[in-house]
């Protein structure tokens, strides 16, 4: 094959990776007009990247719609994977235009940890950028929490046949042929549907509970998307309400449950789906009792005097940072290390799955756990024929293989990363906290990246590694790391 | 009458063979001329060789002039359809249809004479399930039955040394128990009946049947042996359709294992049992049954389809130490030749299953019938009708009641009714020589012979030449 067909091969994924570039120019339309209403100087950023976006999309777009076919299963990966690899480029134009002395890796790493909805960030003096700057950060949070591509698979169904395929290699969850709908744009639009209406809700009740206008639609962007980007330096921390966290952390409650179950009770007004759902009890017992031990723990080691002190802060850290929202109202690193390692712990599981959140997901930890249980019965009873369970439905092998594949690849990731980090000269505590931050899209670490303090410290090489890490664990490692092996490359 | 059975299975050929006795002209239909033929061989029946729920078919089985239909292929959607070919082809008045899925079960509207035209439905599976199901309740009974809704029960009972009316006349009962009204419908002494008197002595290893209040029945079995621990962890062997049913019925509150051979249906039984523990394995493996603690077991139920199988295990079983050993075995020489050997109870489906189905066929106002000792005997429970002038029951003392020699009346039970004429209570008499029937009573009546139940039946019906 001639190296001019071998590159042609990969023109139908390029082509459509072009059209998603151009939506994701267009929506930089949304903080332009802001800016420009708002007068708040920096519309010129604005439409420098919404041009330079627009144009390098309908650039690729032409060169390659010469061989246009639908997708198959490589161009899918492909796709998704240069989706997220690409965007952030494009993502981090109006940062880079509108603050000079940022550099380029710290732009990168800022678009990255915005649309992998991370939460992690390397600006300081977040008071005093312009609204439609920490605007355009979280809105990143939002379009990235419910998924880039789903977005274009609901608005876009000249996606064709392989939109399936790239909903399949975007969505977090293990049931990846679940959909809930027969027409997989259909399921996208539900999906977004559902999502918007919550965002909406989220931003008025914060709103409602204090916040002024521009703070109450960028929080709720960050919530609703469980990102963790504010536009203050001390986070939720600032407004020191009681009002504004029970609301935040109600809807990332909310946010860190499967937006099929919220799309379903909606369509058919009923809250049977969440009843049926078989994560829910594991989700709000993990963290009910966590809220109790620690707070308990806490007490006990004289951190808290008060218990509803105690209980406000611990309640909302473990919700903020389990759910990986990692929006922060206290410095937790000045607890006892159990109990911060015991939040970043719960962070790696606990959001469920087909919800905005990151880690291993619920309904992973759920079936591991149970496979655990049934390798114990079939110690004792070796012809026991037992399957694992999801509510009432037996879990297929080829999922409980993919899950067990996944786990290990989770484990070896957050390992070798945290060992690179370290090879690069950071200390364990913030090596190893940082990687799990950003594998799970939390955000905020321990030790030099707690809450307290930002990536901003860290050298480019830590940047370049953990942006790896945000875009491992938002696609849930599989998906990026198939267009890394060379069995991919090899057709 | 005229009856057409559909499916020659072990099902439908127990049918047949019950109600051929009874004087009726019967078609058996089946797909396979090679059951047909044994059955046509053994029994005074004709055959028709084809597809019950095609019309053809139907009509070559003498459809049109046929009283009662009874469908009970292996097939539910061939017994449907046959019920609904027969009301809306051939207008035949009565419609019995075997469903052994729930899924239609849960939908009676389904089987009303818009739909299906079923009029009545069963599932021998389930009988099956629920009897074995009160003998786990009752691990001393050789055998439960339940009349009236379950408010009188029979019971069989084997006496032991050590029971406290063991070795003593049976109006000793009345001492022992001076609350309870109990009857003692017969004793079956090394297999031959006994007509028990007063003074009969009930000596140990007497099969013993007594008819009592639902409520009295524990107190009863105490005084004829020892009571049993209860039966908590239950190993069934074979995961087929009564196996499945029963594990999952008994799961909750009993620890069960439960072995199936084929792999498949083994996944199945263990995606829908959420407690009992579903092992894959031969039921006969002794190495299997020994690491699955089978001396520790309380009751071993071997439910396979193979009744050797059955045998089998089940006698493995008992020897291994399981404390109580339960097969379902379908010859009748193979149950005398087992039971109360290394077997303790064996269960006759088709004889379980089959005194249901034949309360429908049988005239008169039958609601139960029950098959006891695996057919050597029957009770019936029967709702007596009229009034003293066309009935030879009703307003009658009991000792004025022409019954047959070897029927007894064991048992009345009398609903008393609110002004509204609905049921507020439901009385249990255990009735003497002077007990007067009334209308409506249900009277349980126990014949020691097959053969008395249609003089019994008949002595209910309502004579209009008494006019």
């Amino acid at each position: 094959m001639s190296s001019d067909a071998r590159a042609r091969a990969y023109y139908p994924a390029l082509n459509a990776l072009g059209l998603i570039i151009m939506i994701f120019g267009l929506l930089m339309g949304f903080p332009l007009v802001v800016s420009a209403v708002l007068g708040d100087g920096a519309t010129l950023a604005y439409d420098q990247g919404l041009f330079v976006t627009f144009v390098a999309g309908l650039l690729l777009w032409a060169a390659t719609r010469s061989k246009r076919r639908d997708l198959r299963v490589h161009d899918g990966f492909l796709l998704v994977a240069a989706t997220w690899v690409v965007l952030p480029l494009f993502g981090a134009l109006p940062l880079l235009a509108y603050i000079p002395d940022l550099g380029f890796t710290d732009a990168y790493f800022e678009a990255v940890s915005g649309l992998t909805a991370t939460g992690a960030t390397v600006l300081t003096g977040l008071e005093h950028l312009p609204i439609s700057i920490n605007l355009w950060r979280t809105f990143m949070h939002w379009v990235g929490g419910m998924g880039v591509i789903v977005l274009v698979v609901a608005i876009l169904p000249l996606l064709g046949i392989g939109g399936r395929q790239l909903y399949k290699a975007e969505v977090p969850t293990p049931m990846k042929d679940s959909s809930l709908t027969p027409r997989i744009a259909e399921t996208a639009k539900g999906l977004w549907l559902t999502y918007v209406l919550l965002t909406i809700a989220c931003g008025f009740s914060l709103w409602w509970a204090g916040l002024a206008p521009w703070d109450a639609v960028i929080h709720a962007f960050s919530v609703a998307g469980l990102g963790g980007f504010s536009n203050r330096d001390a986070s939720l921390g600032h407004f020191d309400s009681v009002g504004v966290e029970l609301v935040t952390a109600g809807f990332a409650l909310l946010a860190g449950l499967n937006y099929a179950t919220h799309y379903l009770a909606l369509v058919r007004r009923s809250s049977a789906p969440y009843r049926r759902d078989p994560e829910i009890p594991f989700y709000f017992g993990v963290l009910a009792l966590s809220t109790l031990m620690l707070t308990a723990y806490l007490l006990a080691q004289g951190i808290f005097t008060d218990f509803g002190e105690a209980l406000r802060y611990v309640a909302f850290h473990v919700v903020s940072i389990s759910t990986s929202l990692g929006l922060a109202t206290h410095d937790y690193t000045l607890w006892p290390m159990f109990a911060q390692i015991w939040i970043l712990f719960l962070g790696s599981f606990v959001a469920c799955s087909g919800s905005t959140g990151g880690g291993i997901k619920m309904m992973r930890a759920m079936i591991l756990y149970k496979q655990v249980i049934r390798e114990i019965v079939r110690s004792l009873h070796p012809n026991a024929v037992r399957p694992v369970r999801m509510g009432r439905n037996p879990v297929p092998e080829h999922i409980l293989h993919a899950v067990l594949g996944f786990s290990f690849m989770y484990m070896v990731s957050i390992v070798s990363l945290t060992l690179v980090l370290s090879a690069a000269g950071l200390e364990l505590v913030t090596a190893f906290s940082a990687v799990v931050a950003c594998l799970n899209n939390t955000g905020p670490g321990l030790g030099l990246v707690g809450p307290a303090s930002n990536y901003q410290g860290l050298d480019d090489l830590h940047k370049w590694v953990l942006c790896f890490a945000m875009i491992l664990g938002r696609l849930e490692i599989f998906t990026f790391l198939v267009v890394l092996t060379p069995t991919f490359w090899r057709r | 009458m005229k009856i057409i059975i559909l499916g020659a299975g072990q099902v439908g050929a127990s049918v047949a063979e019950n109600l051929v006795s009874e004087a009726n002209d019967i078609t058996l239909v089946d797909t396979s001329e090679e059951y047909l033929g044994a059955l046509r061989e053994r029994l005074e029946i004709r055959t028709v060789c084809g597809n019950g729920a095609s019309p053809r078919v139907l009509r070559e089985a003498g459809a049109d002039d046929a009283d009662l239909l009874i469908a009970v292929t292996q097939s539910d959607q061939t017994n449907l359809c046959a019920c609904r070919i027969a009301k809306a082809l051939f207008n035949l008045p009565t419609r019995i249809a075997r469903l052994r899925s729930t899924d239609y079960v849960d939908h009676p509207e389904l089987l009303d004479d818009d739909n299906f035209a079923v009029d009545f439905s069963i599932c021998p599976e389930q009988v099956v399930t629920d009897y074995i199901k009160r003998l786990i309740a009752f691990p001393e009974a050789l055998q439960v039955l339940e009349f009236a809704d379950g408010v009188v029960s029979l019971i069989g009972v084997r006496a032991f040394e050590g029971g406290p009316l063991v070795g003593h006349p049976l109006k000793a009962l009345r001492f022992h128990l001076p609350n309870v009204e109990v009857r003692i419908a017969a004793i079956y002494r090394n297999g031959e009946p006994i007509m028990p008197e007063g003074d009969t002595i009930i000596l140990p290893g007497d099969e013993v049947f007594c008819l009592a209040a639902t409520v009295h029945i524990r107190q009863v079995m105490r005084e004829l042996r020892r009571s049993d621990r209860p039966m908590r962890r239950i190993m069934i062997a074979g995961g087929g359709n009564i196996g499945f049913r029963l594990a999952q019925s008994i799961e909750e509150n009993h620890h069960v294992k439960i072995l199936e051979l084929n792999r498949t249906r083994a996944e199945m039984l263990a995606s829908h049992l959420s407690n009992a523990l579903v092992l894959r394995g031969d039921s006969t493996d002794e190495k299997l049954l020994e690491t699955e603690g089978i001396d520790e077991t309380d009751l071993f139920v071997a439910l396979t389809n193979d009744e050797e199988d059955n045998i089998m295990s089940a006698s493995l079983a008992k020897r291994m130490g399981a404390r109580r050993t339960l097969a379902l075995i379908n010859r009748k020489s193979y149950v005398d030749l087992v039971q109360g050997g290394p077997i303790d109870i064996a269960i006759s489906p088709a004889h379980t299953s089959i005194g249901t189905l034949l309360a429908h066929v049988r005239r008169g106002d039958v609601v139960a019938v029950h098959s006891l000792r695996r057919g050597a005997a029957e009770a019936l429970e029967i709702i007596a009708h009229g009034s003293s002038k066309d009935s030879k029951v009703v307003g009658r003392p009991i000792e004025q009641i022409a019954l047959p020699r070897g029927a007894s009346i064991g048992a009345v039970v009398r609903d008393e009714k609110n002004e509204e004429g609905r049921v507020v209570r439901r009385e249990v008499i255990i009735p003497h020589h002077d007990t007067v029937i009334r209308e409506d009573d249900h009277v349980i009546v126990f014949c020691t012979n097959k053969k008395l139940v249609q003089k019994v039946e008949k002595l209910f019906q309502v004579g209009f030449h008494f006019l």
